[in-house]
């Protein structure tokens, strides 16, 4: 017995190539499969677990503590745990300490039945998924065998030609208030940290229609800060549906899977493009490319962290993004009415475009940064100039409907 | 943007001498910053006072000035060199005040140079606390509640706003001196007053006290296209309160949420933004409030700081060098990531791993000084470790520290004072850290422990679990021990030695003791190993060896390129050695007075050497502070503890041809036996030779037999031994321990009763440690040799001559090449000794040998068959790189006899006719120990040290002084008060200063020998004899230099006022006779103003060839 009373029970990570990997369980009894992924952020666990991106993946965190601040109310990206599976080096059993903490996070895993497992050798699994790259993998807190695991692995879905979305996606349209309330960080002489609205935006509150393919709360509040009335709505909403709302822009949420599998969605983006200004993240990004006419691929193992350099082609200068994504835009198929807006500097994958003649544009990162830096904010801004400029039909500049409700 | 091609020149001031607050990290990052320029192909001119430093190599810049860092030199620097510009950000707060005086002084504007890393506006933002603060406010960010005072009244005002308890920062200072906390008015107004004095612009910050409140750091970069990336998150262990270099600390941070974390990041961008850092990297330090979150910015550093060091070596992410790239232009994106080399610099390094630090203090040496710890730094050095999670690197840091500790306790040497439990968790000291073992031991809960002691319970926890681990680990003998237990010690960072004593308790004891006529009982020091050994045979056995990972900047998401690991226990290994020709080199562990950046030098040239001779390096060493720990100074780096286990780990994994451990001072010394018995194949002077030029009773007979002189000794284990010991030699004798470095603990004693005292209360006499006695040679010259020896032919470095005599420990003592009152004869005879020395130990490498003169006969006070601190000093004097030649004939890659004749080094050290005179003059660190008398002695207390060059004995010292900061006056009143042996030979120095101009005040006593050899000279009294007295005419500037030997017991008090006062008022006091003729003579060049300055590349180059 171990301080605190838990028993700990041995558990298992076997990969699809055999590697295994001992430790101990500190989540839910049972055993999950999913992709192994990585991720190099040093801070952000409780967000990176919630968020809904992560669905269908175990997540190996490279940072060694875990656990440290416990986990608290407001760091939740979606309303529960998400991930298949969490791998860590070194559980903070009960000792978690934060004056915002309200449990411990292996209550939280284990509340959740989320399978998770501790003093593995972190290091090694990620140097093994970098070389080899990303792959299919289990992990159970049964005694069974390396190589009963390993089939139960090789046997569970490939990311690659896998729609997830529907897993995620809300299932009633809904509307979003909160905004990011104490933790807007405002730095004045013009230095716009945390999204801030500039003076004379609260006039009108803009209408967003989100698509929600597995959208973040912290994404939803970055909305809200920038002056924003969100309506969040499932993926499978049509075009007709979502214009029917009456948006002043239609959102793109990041998701999990393969973006190429999400037919239906690149379809009624399709339908959507030059209608209202659209702004996609991530996946969204991803279907932004397929409805320009670009292609997706799969990256070797992806980019999950929150220190990735990208550079603003525009600007020239460099900025540190939060990145979870395992499928790339290729840059060669895209029209030339696309233009590359962003590139990431570590491998000079396309980070963002936008079109030419049309009101929309994407980046593959996540520009609310929920966990990460907020380098990337002005993104938000900059959808909202979008839509400010553009002249939405249902538009009135008459009054504003909603009794100009300003959260 | 690519680099400027606007400016081809730039000058970098480095950071002078060693002191508590400045060490070598900023040798570190101005060898970086001219190795960064001179890639760049900008022609470097680089000006430090210190010797010792890697960055003052003739190879690392186009033009090396080893003068004072003062803004006359350097203007005399500027007009020879007219450099375009200026890089003020690599050479500490020397560098930066320097070149802030320089453009005060219109210097820089006259000769256009340019600032650039830092403009002079920045810099004073930065700098000045008032104006800093409103920047923040102005931003929208928040600061403790303060004000800005000039006077007791003004900072009345501000308290009466702020409340108590206060803290006080004076303006423009080091280190924080001067600073500290105030719980009442009465201590208030006695530490503003202070603290008023010692600033140099009289100005002070009182501040409201955010003591407790968690304190944090971040290492932000920009670059002049505002692109902003933080290095490194540091969390203080110790809360606010204790100044961050006392504090252990970790990076990264890991008490904070992301969205914390994200705050802090966006504040400290806004903080360098907001100062106006255009390019470069910075240290902003935040306090934030445990219960609701608030954060306070507490400061910045517009330049690379010992944090940075620390992060660059925490992070693989090399600071200094950026910065340096960053300053001529450009960007984060065009720089590579050498590390991963396919990346760029513009990216925020991710750790898969914790690193602890943990600062070194030597309060041991100042017994009088006040151990807590405050805001005041007063740590001399420090360690960082490395492991996968915080216990790891934690218990790693503690053995790495050398303080004959083998980890956080668990190895029998707590000495704790249950009564003080709860004073010595609540009042941060040195020991706080052991006392929160005990606290955890004897049952104090977390919270209960962190309402004391405020540090956060998450590491709080870590702590418990260690303790908890050992609880369970107690319960079994090394036989019972499970394999899991013990592997899950070995990944909490537990040494073997601490399992040994962990398992000793419940080994059975041998039946029946020992039996009579058996062999002697093997010592404490062999048992302790034996059974440390065994813990590592049995691990080995069972296969739990550890394996090195890399430092690679990106937690292993790309491959990395620069070997540069640490271990620990996992499961794959990535060391990956190499089948080439190998040297490991121990480095020399953290610094500490006595054993600083010289030893880190003389492992750098090591690596040099080596190198030219097509071997592979390896350094091992746990300083973040040195150049040797840099990335590319070795072929491989393992940042690891020097203790005997981890270097066999480390030997294990390399099988090197050879180790070297004669270059890193008495750390890897101490390990010399210990590695010869596991068939370490150490190269170099053996071990045997070491340990008999260590034993007194071995070494006299080789002196004997040699028929060479030295000064009666004996040694004792007991107070009678001692006593019998010290009649038979005959008062005074010198007393000391054995083993050690630095003089610790050593004395003079002069009769009976001080030997009591000593023997009682100073030292912790036994059969292991005796003490040694020697019969002191008083009023003695003293000269130090440096050589390089092969075991036959031996070749004279350089003769040092003491400037001050007998009993200040050499260490403490100013020196000069070439000695310049001693007879050639006594050359000749130094000369003999050191070649029948070196053949008669066998040295292969570096020798040092002391000897003193007296009555004409010249006397071995010690020899150190070893690199010594004065080997950077005499490379210097030289140009002669002495530790590479040392280390090729170590090698057997230079045959020394061939170089020699080629060189004739050996003539330049014996020439009674060079040149140039070159002094070595000392710091001390006396301002940072209120209640500490400064008076020199047997014990050294200098943290560091500068150099002077000239062609008179003269200007050299004048120099040197103004390298240390001394600033002698050129004119005014002369206070003369010394002993009685001392009062004959006093008339010429004052007859000197007499005719420099001065004029002389005197105590009775003087004055009475002054006017009878016909001196002119005021009598001025005591101060126990009424007043005005002495240290009146001190406090209001009536004495521009005091001459004061000491007098003896009766007046001490009087003295040491005097001492002190002079002290607090920066006034010159001189302790020794001799030392005042060499200030006269200083007093003479810089009155004829005749100095002049020169690089070391224009100095003719006798033997720079150094090897092939």
């Amino acid at each position: 017995m171990e301080p605190g009373g838990m028993k700990r029970v041995d558990a298992m990570l076997v990969l699809e190539d055999g590697q295994s990997f001992r430790g101990r369980s500190f989540g839910a009894p049972g055993e999950r499969v999913g992709e192994v992924v990585f991720n190099t952020g040093m801070t952000g666990y409780q967000e990176i677990l919630s968020d809904p991106s992560y669905c269908g993946q175990l997540v190996v965190m490279t940072a060694p503590h875990i656990g440290n601040t416990g986990v608290n109310t407001f760091d939740f990206e979606s309303r529960r745990p998400q991930v298949s599976g969490f791998i860590v080096r070194a559980h903070s059993r009960e000792c978690y300490s934060s004056w915002r903490a309200s449990g411990s996070l292996e209550q939280l895993l284990r509340e959740h039945g989320i399978v998770a497992i501790t003093d593995v050798d972190t290091r090694a699994l990620t140097r093994h998924i970098r070389s080899a790259g990303a792959m299919r993998g289990i992990i159970s807190t049964e005694p069974v065998s390396v190589e009963a695991l390993r089939e139960k692995a090789c046997h569970s879905p490939q990311m690659e030609g896998l729609d997830l979305t529907g897993a995620v996606t809300c299932a009633q349209p809904y509307g979003w208030h909160e905004g990011s309330s104490e933790w807007r960080v405002r730095i004045r002489a013009g230095q716009v940290s945390d999204g801030q609205a500039s003076a004379g935006e609260m006039v009108r509150p803009l209408h967003v229609v989100a698509y929600d393919f597995g959208i973040k709360n912290t994404t939803l509040r970055r909305l809200v800060d920038h002056g924003c009335r969100v309506t969040v709505i499932p993926a499978k909403t049509t075009a007709a549906e979502a214009l029917a709302l009456q948006p002043d822009g239609i959102f793109y949420s990041n998701g999990p899977g393969d973006p190429a599998a999400a037919t239906y969605a690149v379809e009624t983006l399709r339908t959507l493009l030059g209608r209202v200004p659209i702004f996609g993240i991530c996946l969204g990004h991803q279907l932004m490319g397929l409805a320009l006419g670009g292609q997706t691929f799969k990256l070797p193992f992806g980019h999950h962290g929150i220190n990735h350099p990208v550079r603003y082609l525009v600007t020239g200068c460099v900025e540190i993004t939060s990145q979870n994504h395992g499928f790339a835009v290729d840059a060669e198929s895209l029209p030339s009415e696309v233009e590359v807006t962003h590139l990431n500097l570590n491998d000079g994958t396309v980070e963002g475009l936008r079109h030419r003649g049309l009101s929309c544009f994407s980046v593959q990162y996540h520009p609310e940064a929920g966990p990460g830096p907020h380098d990337t904010t002005y993104l938000f801004a900059e959808f909202v100039q979008e839509m400010r400029a553009a002249h939405a039909p249902w538009r009135s500049d008459t009054g504003c409907r909603d009794g100009c409700k300003v959260s | 943007m690519p680099r400027r091609t606007d400016i081809r020149s730039i000058l970098i001031p480095g950071s002078g001498p060693i002191v508590i607050g400045q060490a070598c990290e900023f040798d570190y990052s101005g060898t970086q910053a001219c190795k960064a320029l001179r890639e760049e192909h900008y022609r470097v001119i680089l000006v430090n006072s210190n010797p010792a430093t890697i960055m003052t190599d003739p190879e690392l810049a186009d033009a090396t000035y080893i003068e004072p860092l003062t803004v006359e030199s350097l203007e005399r620097i500027i007009a020879r060199e007219r450099p375009d510009a200026l890089l003020p950000t690599v050479g500490g707060q020397t560098g930066l005040n320097l070149a802030v005086d320089l453009h005060r002084a219109g210097v820089l504007e006259r000769y256009g140079v340019e600032l650039i890393g830092a403009s002079a506006e920045a810099v004073h933002i930065a700098e000045d606390r008032q104006r800093f603060k409103q920047r923040m406010l102005d931003i929208g960010l928040e600061v403790p509640r303060s004000g800005i005072a000039h006077s007791l009244d003004e900072a009345m005002g501000v308290v009466a706003e702020t409340a108590f308890p206060a803290i006080i920062r004076p303006s423009f200072t080091l280190g924080g001196e001067g600073g500290g906390i105030a719980y009442n008015i009465e201590e208030f107004s006695e530490m503003v007053e202070k603290a008023l004095d010692i600033s140099p612009i009289h100005q002070i910050l009182v501040e409201e006290s955010v003591l407790g409140w968690k304190e944090f750091e971040l290492e932000v970069m920009r670059d002049r296209a505002d692109n902003g990336v933080i290095i490194c998150s540091i969390e203080n262990v110790d809360p606010m309160g204790v100044h961050t270099g006392d504090s252990i600390t970790v990076a990264p941070a890991l008490t904070l949420t992301d969205r914390e974390y994200q705050r802090m990041r966006d504040m400290g961008l806004a903080v360098l933004r907001a100062v106006g850092v255009e390019t470069g990297g910075s240290n902003v330090q935040f306090a934030v409030h445990p219960k609701d979150g608030r954060i306070s910015v507490i400061e910045m550093n517009p330049r690379v700081s010992r944090s940075s060091a620390l992060a660059s070596k925490a992070t693989g992410f090399p600071i200094a060098r950026i910065a340096a790239k960053l300053a001529v232009g450009y960007t984060l994106d065009e720089l590579p990531n050498d590390i991963t080399r396919e990346t760029p610099a513009s990216f925020e390094p991710t750790l898969d791993y914790v690193v602890v630090k943990i600062p070194r203090w030597t309060f041991e040496k100042f017994a009088e000084s006040d151990p807590t710890l405050g805001t005041q730094m007063r740590s001399v050095g420090e360690v960082m470790a490395i492991g996968r999670t915080f216990a790891e690197a934690f218990q790693k840091a503690w053995r790495s520290l050398e303080q004959g500790r083998d980890g956080w306790g668990a190895d029998g040497k707590d000495r704790m004072d249950p009564e003080r439990l709860r004073e010595r968790l609540i009042t941060p000291t040195p020991e706080r850290y052991f006392y929160l073992r005990y606290a955890l031991q004897s049952g104090m809960s977390v919270d209960q422990i962190a309402a004391l002691t405020r540090i956060d319970p998450w590491f709080l926890h870590q702590f418990e679990s260690l303790v908890n681990l050992e609880g369970r680990i107690r319960a079994f003998s090394l036989d019972t021990l499970p394999p899991d237990l013990l592997r899950q010690a070995k990944r909490m960072g537990y040494s073997d030695a601490q399992l040994a004593h962990l398992l000793r308790d419940s080994q059975p004891a041998p039946a029946g003791g020992q039996p009579a006529g058996a062999q002697p009982l093997p010592t404490l020091a062999e048992q302790r190993l034996s059974a440390e050994l065994a813990v590592r045979e049995k691990r080995k056995a069972l296969g739990i060896v550890p394996t090195f990972h890399c430092v690679d900047t990106c937690a292993a998401e790309f491959p990395a390129y620069t070997p540069y690991l640490y271990s620990s226990y996992e499961s794959e290994d990535e060391a990956a050695p190499t089948d080439r020709r190998k040297v490991i080199i121990l480095g020399s562990g953290p610094n500490r007075i006595g054993q600083g950046i010289e030893f880190d030098y003389c492992c750098c040239h090591a690596v040099f050497g080596l190198r030219k001779l097509d071997y592979e390096t390896i350094m091992v060493n746990c300083n973040p502070e040195t150049v040797s720990t840099d990335y590319d100074t070795a072929d491989r780096l393992y940042f690891e503890p020097l203790t005997l286990e981890d270097v066999l780990n480390i030997v294990e994994v390399e099988r090197p041809d050879g180790v070297l451990i004669q270059f890193g001072g008495q750390t890897p010394l101490k390990l010399a036996r210990a590695l010869e018995r596991m068939q370490v194949p150490i190269w170099g002077t053996s071990p045997e030779a070491i340990d008999l030029a260590e034993d007194r009773d071995r070494f006299g007979s080789l002196l004997n037999a040699l028929d060479i002189p030295s000064p009666e000794y004996g040694s004792a284990t007991s107070w009678d031994e001692a006593l019998a010991v010290a009649r038979a030699i005959g008062y005074p004798v010198v007393v000391r321990p054995s083993y050690v470095l630095g003089g610790r603990a050593m004395a003079i004693v002069y009769d009976d009763a001080s030997l009591e005292r000593y023997m009682r209360q100073a030292v912790d006499a036994s059969p292991e440690h005796p003490v040694l006695i020697d019969r002191f040679l008083e009023d003695a010259f003293e000269m130090d040799v440096d050589a390089v020896s092969d075991g036959q032919t031996v070749v004279i470095a350089g003769i040092m001559e003491q400037i001050e005599l007998a009993g200040v420990h050499s260490g403490d003592s100013a020196c000069v090449i070439p000695p310049y009152m001693v007879a050639p004869r006594h050359i000749e005879t130094m000369h003999d000794y050191t070649v029948r020395l070196a053949r008669a130990l066998g040295v292969v490498g570096l020798i040092n040998i002391q000897y003193a003169m007296k009555d004409d006969v010249v006397y071995v006070l010690e020899v150190n068959p070893r690199a010594s601190r004065t080997v950077p000093f005499v490379a210097k004097a030289t140009g002669i790189p002495w530790a590479q030649i040392a280390v090729q004939v170590a090698a057997r890659g230079l045959n020394l006899a061939d170089w020699e004749a080629r060189s004739h080094a050996h003539h330049v050290a014996l020439s009674p006719t060079s040149p140039m005179y070159h002094v070595k003059e000392v710091i001390l660190p006396w301002a940072r120990f209120p209640g500490v008398d400064t008076l020199l002695g047997p014990e050294m207390k200098s943290t560091g040290e500068a150099m002077g060059s000239g062609v008179t004995f003269g200007e050299a010292f004048a120099k040197a002084q103004l390298g240390c900061r001394h600033f002698l006056p050129i004119e005014g009143n002369a206070f003369l008060s010394v002993n009685d042996n001392d009062k004959a030979n006093l008339v010429p120095i004052a007859r000197e200063l007499a005719s420099l101009g001065f004029n002389l005040l005197a105590t009775s006593g003087t004055a009475v020998t002054l006017r009878a050899a016909g001196l002119a000279v005021t009598s001025i009294y005591k101060v126990n004899e009424g007043r005005p007295h002495a240290v009146d005419y001190i406090k209001n500037g009536e004495i521009a230099l005091i001459v004061n030997t000491p007098l003896g017991k009766a007046s001490f008090f009087d003295e040491r006022a005097i001492r002190r006062t002079a002290l607090a008022y920066g006034i010159p006091c001189v302790t020794t006779l001799s030392g005042a003729a060499a200030v006269a003579q200083a007093i003479r060049s810089m009155r004829d103003d005749t100095w002049s300055v020169q690089c070391l590349q224009e100095r003719p180059a006798p033997g720079r060839t150094s090897g092939e």
